[in-house]
Parts: structure tokens; C-alpha cells; sequence
């Protein structure tokens, strides 16, 4: 069964996507193998976002954001992992997935104007890490919609700098705990 | 024991059973080459690189080992693509090691530098760059298991000239954990569930195909093959790639299915109601249009890629692993099952048969070569065991046709690359793997001038293939696309008349060269040729550049629009 995928509001408009989240060795040109057969096989990335994930620094883990359009996930994965340096991948979807972006930008923002910058940002938890004159660097670690909707509102200051990270994810923790069997079940 | 990188290289070589290597070479890998006049190694000094590599696949093809080439860097390296993207699309073991600039130069633009392993990520299986000695034993270790194991292919060490220079102390890892390749887990355990669904299926199917591909080849599956297809009574088709893996001489067999296969086969696909494809992999030679391909077939997938289930076809059963073992597995679930009544499509794939063979227009008596006749005579008149290395072209199409492939190992071909000038070269690789064996080359005239100078090779080296041009003057398939689909308006296939002088030019090689025009003097020269076994020989056929390749499924159709030759009418309905 191909995995349905995940409907993801963007400022690009709606582009339906899967998220994949890929350990790999951490090794001299690893990342442009998995980039390059991304480019090689018509896949298309949304995001990707990588780091070392160990204290040894043996491995990293990738996090992509793939374009559902581009190709049948089932051979995105397949492809994937082909790569001698993939050890695994987990597709991770909405429902069972932890996933955060990062966005950090730099505002205008003048005396008058600082105290709305405060306030957006205290709406969205965000932080205001710099301030220069006339202008406030401002950084919000959420899910991608709540970035979104935060870099929508920032539009009505003038950005000069925005950069995100693009998505980093985990899958969702077990909440159930593991069958044990009772003293009661035992005894009905 | 203190050992220079090179020689740790060399020994690692020797570690794994290779018995030769192909190479040139160069600057940058000068520091491997003196470690080899003491090794037990042959190596065969080829004249290009890419000769090199096609020696190593046509060594791979012919004994089931990994063939090994080595060059130096820069266009030592670059000239060896070519041979990495063929062995690549064909799944052929390659153990490729390219010299590489001294480590502070790297990045630097130095002479003979190139980013090799940067080239060949796309081309390779994996590739390695090597920056201490100390790896060098457990790298070749890996790189001979990842070309070797699951779906085989091509794999570069490069090697630059300090690590090659520097010490390290010698060690052999002996465990497949020792190798670092944690993401790599070729072995997979057949689903037995899935292969309880395939016999359900076999059981059902009325107009079963066994199509069979490359996989089968690759697996050594040959043997269980057979079994199958005689337990089930199934017709057998083999792709281009599995030429030799199911006797031509078998009455199941039905032939090359593809753009240039037998009616019969290819028609079978398009009316099968299952489809068993064991180690192919749905090529678009093979399935032609795709959305019109074998409409009504229920398809079970057998290959060892896990990437290829669905890849272009969705399989109704997958079963990923060895086919071998798959095949094993599906003999003993049909077992349980009565076999199915395929009276009636037996009956239908004899009356095609009948109606549909091969078939050329007979020779006029003072007029031009018929080359299909070249290759029946060559296929007539040498051991029932030779070898046939071919390039790419009309001369390979009519040599998969007009052949008679009886076991593995005898067809040495470039199927998904396509490459031109393969024949040459491969056919010295197979010879040097398999020097009891008689080999032909079956070559077209625009392939072999792009690799003829390993003919030189070939003499010197004492190594005496036979090649068999087909000499039409042109480049034959591009010149049959052009009459059939540009309106007969031939762009730049015109080779020469005259130019080059065949027997001259292999003569000139050490080679014996003979030039046939007449139909008379076909087997003699074939005979003389065969009895030769001292130095190569190279036969110029003259043939008839008017001959086109039949059947032909035109690209862009499905495979139900299938030509066939003018004398058999229109096939199509």
C-alpha cells in the first residue's frame, strides 16, 4: 500500500509530502550521494536538513522533506536504500511524527515599531535574539504550519534577512505500554 | 608486517583470488605498479583505459568473477567511465582502482586530477577514496563484497599517490563485520507467504510466460530455472541480457522477447495472463509503450532489488531475493498444486511460431552479404561452446537472433547502456577468463574502429580472439531508423567504402586479416579463422547495408504494433 501523504501549507501553496527521516554514515560525501540521487532520479526535495546525531560522530541523521509528486515513495526509499552509507529509514508520517523547523529573520523595525515585533513574537513564543538600530533579528523553532503563520504576520514589517531550516523529525513516542499480564486477567 | 600502501593493494588483490588485472599506467598510480611485476597477478597492458574496463566485464560475463581494472588519474581515470556506466546498467562486477593525486594536492587543480569518485557516485555501486594505508586492506575486502553480493555491479577504490606510497602494518579482515559497510545487508531470506501466492497464481494462469531476465544469469539459476519451466510447462522467454541462461534448443523456449525479439516471444507477453519476471527488470526495450504492455497479465516479480518491485510495472506478487533461491522455492510450492492445462496456448504459441520465424531474404547470387547468413555460418561452423562478444547495433540484434545459446556464460553483450565498442575488448576479457574456449566477436564496422587498437593488446599478450565485422559501410541501426521513421534521408551514417583497410589494419595489429565479399567464401574464411590459434583474426565481411533488422517493435508503439518482415505480411491486427 503506498503511504498517503501528508498535505503540508507552505508558502508555496499546498504540496503534498512525505517526510523521511534517514540515518547515515557520517562520512566525506555522504550528503551529495543522497542529494545526487535525489537529482539522478527525478525525486524532488522540499527540505532537508542534516547533522551528526551521535556523540562519535559515526553517523547523522537526514531529514527530508520529498515532493509526493516527484515519485512513488516506495522508490524514493527503495533507491535510498541502495546507498552503502544509508543504514535506515523511517517513513515518518503527521499522525505519528514529532517535526520542528527553525525560522530566524531580520526585521526593520524602528522605536515605534519594536514593541509590535514584541508582541508577534510573544504570540508565537518566538524569541527576539538581536536588536540593532532600527532593525530586530527575531527566531521561532515550531511546526512548519505555526512557522508558516508566523513568517505570514512578520510580512507586515520589512524583512531583510529570513532564512529556515527546513524540517528536522522524529517518530512519536510509544504511549501504550507493552501488554504485562495481570493478576486479574489471570483470574477471570 | 610493514608493508607501502601499494603493496598492501596488491597483496589485498592477491588476498581476494584475483588472478588478472587490466590496466595502464600513469603517473599517479606509478607507486601500484611496482608491486606487480612480483605479484602472481597477470596483468594485461591494455591501449586505451576504456579497453581495460570492457576486458574486465567481458572477464566478469564469461567466468561469474569480478573483473578488475586498473588506471591512473585524471583521464586515466575518465577514460574508464564508460566502462563503470555499462557495467552499471548490466550489473556486472567490476573492481575498478584509479590512482589519485597526493592528498595535499587534492583540491587544488593539480596535474591529472579529477574528482573521480565525485564523477562516478552515480555510475558505481559505491566508490571509495582511500586517505590512509591502513585502510586499504579492509576497503578492497569491501569493495569485492558490495560488487559481488545481492544485485551485483561496478565499484571504484580510488587511491592517492602518498597513501600509496606511505606504510601501514598488514592485516586481512577476516569477518564480514570488519568490513564497516553497517547499511549494507545484501542477504535477504525469501518470503515464503509471497512464494505461496505465486504458486497459487501459476496454478491459476492459463497463458503463463516465464520471462526471463540478466537475474538468472547473475544468481546462477540456470539449472533451477530448467526445472521450473519443466514442472510448470511454462513457455520461457530470454531478454538480451539472459541470452544463454535457458537452451535456445529447448521446446519451451521461445526466444528474445523486445524490440527486435522473435514474434512469438514478444507476442506471448503481450497475451499472458501471468507473467513470471525472474531477474528483469522492465526494460523499455522489452516492454515497448508501456501503458499497452501485456494488458491482461497478472505479474510476479522475482529480483534480488528491492528498487525494482514496482519500479515501472506494479507487481501483483513481489518476491525479493536470490532468484535462484526463489526459483528453488517456487519448484517445490508448485509442487502442491496441480499444474494447469496450457494445451490451448501451446497450440496458439506453435501456430505464431509457424507463421512468424525468422526469417532474411535470400541472397542474390553476385549482390552483397546477407550478414544474417554470416552469423548462421559462424554459428554452424565453430564449436557448439564459443563464446560471442558483440557491440552494439544491427550486427548484435542478428547475433541474439541467429545464435544458438545452449548455456551461461557464452553471450558477452552491453544490454542497458548500449555501448559501441564493446565487442572488441570484451571479447579479450572472455578469452583471457576462459582461454579453453573459442571466442567471436561479432562486431559492426562503426564498433569496431572506436576500440580496434586492443587488438594490439590482444597480440602482443598472446591472447587469439576472432572477429567477425559486419562491414555495411554504415552505422547500421541508425541508418534503418532513418529509412523507416526520417523518410530515408540518411544524416551522417555513411562510414566509407573503402577506408579503413580491415585486413591491412589488422594486419598491422599482428592480427591475420581476411577480407570475404563472395557468399563462397563465407566458411572457408570462417574455417581458416577457427583453425588459427596462435594470434587474432579478423574477418571483413562485406554485407548488405540495405538489410534491416526484423521483427521491430517501432519505439513509441506497444508491442502489439510489431513488424515483422515484408515477406510475412502485416502481423498487426
Amino acid at each position: 500500500m503506498t503511504p498517503e501523504p501528508i498535505e503540508l501549507e507552505s508558502r508555496h501553496g499546498v504540496v503534498d509530502h512525505h517526510v523521511l527521516s534517514v540515518l547515515v554514515e557520517n562520512k566525506a560525501g555522504v550528503l551529495s550521494r543522497v542529494a545526487g540521487l535525489f537529482s539522478r532520479r527525478g525525486f524532488n526535495i522540499y527540505s532537508l536538513a542534516v547533522a551528526p546525531t551521535d556523540r562519535s560522530h559515526r553517523f547523522s541523521r537526514i531529514t527530508i522533506v520529498v515532493d509526493a509528486a516527484s515519485a512513488p515513495i516506495e522508490q524514493v526509499v527503495g533507491q535510498l536504500n541502495k546507498l552503502i552509507n544509508v543504514l535506515s529509514i523511517t517513513h515518518v508520517n503527521e499522525s505519528s511524527v514529532i517535526e520542528r523547523e527553525l525560522l530566524i529573520a531580520t526585521v526593520v523595525a524602528d522605536a515605534s515599531r519594536q514593541i509590535e515585533v514584541v508582541q508577534l513574537c510573544s504570540v508565537f513564543s518566538a524569541e527576539v535574539v538581536d536588536v540593532g538600530s532600527g532593525e530586530m533579528t527575531v527566531l521561532l523553532a515550531g511546526t512548519p504550519d505555526k512557522v508558516d503563520g508566523f513568517e505570514s504576520l512578520l510580512s507586515s514589517f520589512e524583512v531583510t534577512e529570513l532564512h529556515r531550516t527546513g524540517l528536522v523529525a522524529l517518530p512519536k513516542l510509544r504511549r501504550t505500554l507493552q501488554a504485562v499480564p495481570s493478576v486479574s486477567d489471570s483470574d477471570h | 608486517m610493514e608493508l607501502t600502501g601499494a603493496e598492501a593493494l596488491v597483496k589485498s588483490l592477491e588476498m581476494v583470488g584475483t588472478e588478472v588485472v587490466f590496466g595502464l599506467p600513469g603517473g599517479a598510480i606509478l607507486p601500484v605498479y611496482d608491486p606487480i611485476i612480483d605479484s602472481s597477478i597477470r596483468h594485461v597492458l591494455v591501449r586505451h583505459e576504456q579497453g581495460a574496463g570492457h576486458m574486465a566485464e567481458g572477464y566478469a560475463l564469461a567466468t561469474g568473477r569480478p573483473g578488475v581494472s586498473i588506471v591512473t588519474s585524471g583521464p586515466g581515470a575518465t577514460n574508464i567511465v564508460t566502462p563503470l556506466a555499462n557495467a552499471y546498467m548490466d550489473s556486472t562486477p567490476l573492481v575498478v582502482i584509479t590512482g589519485q593525486v597526493a592528498t595535499a594536492s587534492i583540491g587544488t587543480d593539480a596535474f591529472q586530477e579529477c574528482d573521480i569518485t565525485g564523477v562516478t557516485a552515480g555510475i558505481t555501486k559505491h566508490n571509495w577514496l582511500v586517505t590512509d594505508p591502513a585502510d586499504l586492506p579492509r576497503i578492497v575486502a569491501a569493495a569485492f563484497r558490495v560488487a559481488t553480493t545481492g544485485r551485483p555491479g561496478p565499484v571504484l577504490i580510488d587511491v592517492p599517490k602518498d597513501v600509496a606510497q606511505s606504510t601501514m602494518q598488514w592485516y586481512w579482515p577476516e569477518r564480514v563485520e570488519d568490513l564497516d559497510l553497517p547499511g549494507y545487508h545484501p542477504e535477504v531470506d525469501i518470503d515464503s507467504a509471497a512464494i505461496a501466492r505465486a504458486a497459487e497464481l501459476l496454478a491459476q494462469a492459463r497463458q503463463p510466460v516465464l520471462y526471463v531476465g540478466g537475474g538468472v544469469l547473475k544468481a546462477h539459476a540456470s539449472a533451477a530455472l530448467r526445472a521450473l519451466a519443466e514442472k510448470t510447462g511454462a513457455p520461457v522467454v530470454t531478454t538480451l541480457m539472459a541470452r544463454g541462461a535457458f537452451p535456445d534448443s529447448h521446446p519451451q523456449h521461445l526466444g528474445m522477447p523486445g524490440m527486435h525479439g522473435m514474434y512469438t516471444a514478444v507476442t506471448a507477453i503481450q497475451r499472458s495472463d501471468l507473467l513470471v519476471s525472474l531477474g528483469a527488470r522492465f526494460d523499455d526495450r522489452v516492454t515497448g509503450k508501456l501503458d499497452g504492455f501485456a494488458p491482461g497479465a497478472k505479474v510476479i516479480h522475482v529480483d534480488i532489488d528491492p528498487a525494482e518491485m514496482g519500479k515501472i510495472r506494479s507487481p501483483d506478487v513481489s518476491i525479493v531475493g536470490d532468484c535462484r533461491d526463489a526459483i528453488e522455492a517456487l519448484i517445490e510450492a508448485v509442487d502442491a498444486q496441480p499444474g494447469p492445462d496450457l494445451a490451448d496456448w501451446w497450440g496458439q504459441l506453435r501456430s505464431w511460431q509457424e507463421r512468424f520465424p525468422l526469417t532474411y531474404d535470400a541472397p542474390d547470387d553476385d549482390g552483397p552479404l546477407r550478414p544474417q547468413m554470416v552469423v548462421e555460418a559462424l554459428r554452424d561452423h565453430s564449436p557448439a561452446d564459443t563464446i560471442v562478444a558483440s557491440g552494439v547495433g544491427q550486427h548484435q540484434m542478428w547475433a541474439s537472433q541467429y545464435w544458438r545459446f545452449e548455456e551461461p556464460g557464452t553471450w558477452i553483450n552491453s544490454g542497458g547502456a548500449g555501448t559501441m565498442g564493446f565487442a572488441v575488448p570484451a571479447a579479450i576479457g572472455a578469452k583471457v577468463g576462459r582461454p579453453d574456449r573459442t571466442v567471436w566477436a561479432i562486431d559492426g564496422d562503426g564498433c569496431f574502429q572506436m576500440t580496434a587498437q586492443e587488438l594490439v593488446t590482444a597480440s602482443v599478450e598472446q591472447i587469439p580472439v576472432k572477429i567477425a565485422i559486419l562491414n555495411n559501410s554504415y552505422l547500421g541501426m541508425v541508418r534503418q531508423w532513418q529509412e523507416m521513421f526520417y523518410d530515408e534521408r540518411f544524416s551522417e551514417v555513411f562510414l566509407s567504402k573503402d577506408l579503413p583497410n580491415y585486413v591491412l589494419w589488422a594486419e598491422a595489429m599482428g592480427c591475420v586479416g581476411i577480407r570475404v565479399d563472395a557468399m563462397s567464401d563465407v566458411v572457408p574464411a570462417i574455417e581458416k579463422a577457427n583453425s588459427i590459434n596462435d594470434r587474432p583474426v579478423v574477418i571483413d565481411f562485406r554485407t548488405d547495408a540495405s538489410e534491416k533488422v526484423f521483427p521491430m517493435v517501432a519505439s513509441g508503439t506497444t508491442n502489439d504494433e510489431i513488424v515483422v518482415h515484408p515477406s510475412q505480411g502485416d502481423a498487426r491486427r
